[in-house]
């Protein structure tokens, strides 16, 4: 199942549904690491709100698209990580360390465009 | 609900059906949603497991009642694959053979009451999750 790439001003919003299997995880990189060149977008958001398991490769998943965003120039922000989802992955012994996260969308649009005033401050 | 479900593991969704199983059992016996997250991811590691190194598997998720009247969960993850030739540093945070995070196994056993791991080379890996309804 393909996962949809909305498309909001310099961000990229990727909103995960449901369970997705490895193949999905990597179109889904592999997708924005190119719309991220095409759109010359400045941000992504992964909303995991949906999400009711991160298992360790799931995780492992996620990070890897986080690093190969960053490499192309777009900080990611994780959001929508549930209590349950959060608890599990503490005892597992999982973090997304080195990436930003958000409570919700809203959240993780207004720590980018935070970091956006602050860059074009610094201009 | 049946007492017992049995998923055949054979690709990668199939670790979907096997956590699914285990949190609709869990949720009809009770158990708190935070709890079948927790069994549910160490149900997912499991299976991922024997995705990873068998290739092919079951898993198995039942009702378990111990003496004292207390109601749980047990699920049995099994498969006939290559087998972990020292157990010891497959429970070890952080090793791991394949392309993964290493906190597979180790990780499960924190999100479950009982756990065991039976695997010798060439013999199969069982490993047996215990989770008490609170």
């Amino acid at each position: 199942m393909d996962v949809p790439i909305l498309k909001q001003g310099d961000v990229l919003i990727a909103s995960i549904q449901a369970a997705l299997s490895d193949q999905d995880l990597i179109a889904l990189r592999d997708s924005l690491a190119s719309r991220i060149g095409r759109f010359r977008s400045r941000g992504v958001i992964i909303d995991l709100m949906a999400l009711d398991v991160l298992d360790s490769f799931a995780t492992r998943m996620i990070r890897d698209i986080a690093y190969t965003a960053r490499l192309r120039g777009a900080i990611t922000v994780v959001v929508g990580i549930q209590p349950e989802v959060a608890f599990a992955m503490v005892q597992l012994g999982l973090s997304l360390e080195g990436i930003a996260t958000a409570l919700d969308l809203e959240e993780g649009l207004a720590h980018l465009s935070g970091r956006e005033r602050k860059r074009a401050a610094r201009s | 609900m049946p007492r017992e479900v049995s998923v055949p593991i054979e690709r990668e969704l199939d670790i979907v059906a096997a956590r699914q199983a285990g949190r609709e059992l869990a949720s009809a016996l009770g158990f708190s949603t935070t709890d079948q997250t927790l069994l549910a991811t160490a149900i997912s590691e499991v299976a991922r497991n024997i995705v990873n190194y068998a290739g092919s598997g079951n898993v198995l998720v039942a009702r378990v009642d111990d003496e004292s009247g207390r109601i749980g969960i047990v699920v049995i993850a099994s498969d006939r694959g290559p087998g972990i030739a020292d157990v010891d540093q497959a429970m070890r945070d952080g090793y791991s053979t394949g392309n993964s995070l290493g906190v597979g196994l180790p990780g499960a056993r924190r999100l479950v009451d009982d756990f065991h791991l039976a695997s010798a080379p060439g013999q199969g890996t069982t490993v047996t999750l215990k989770k008490w309804l609170r």
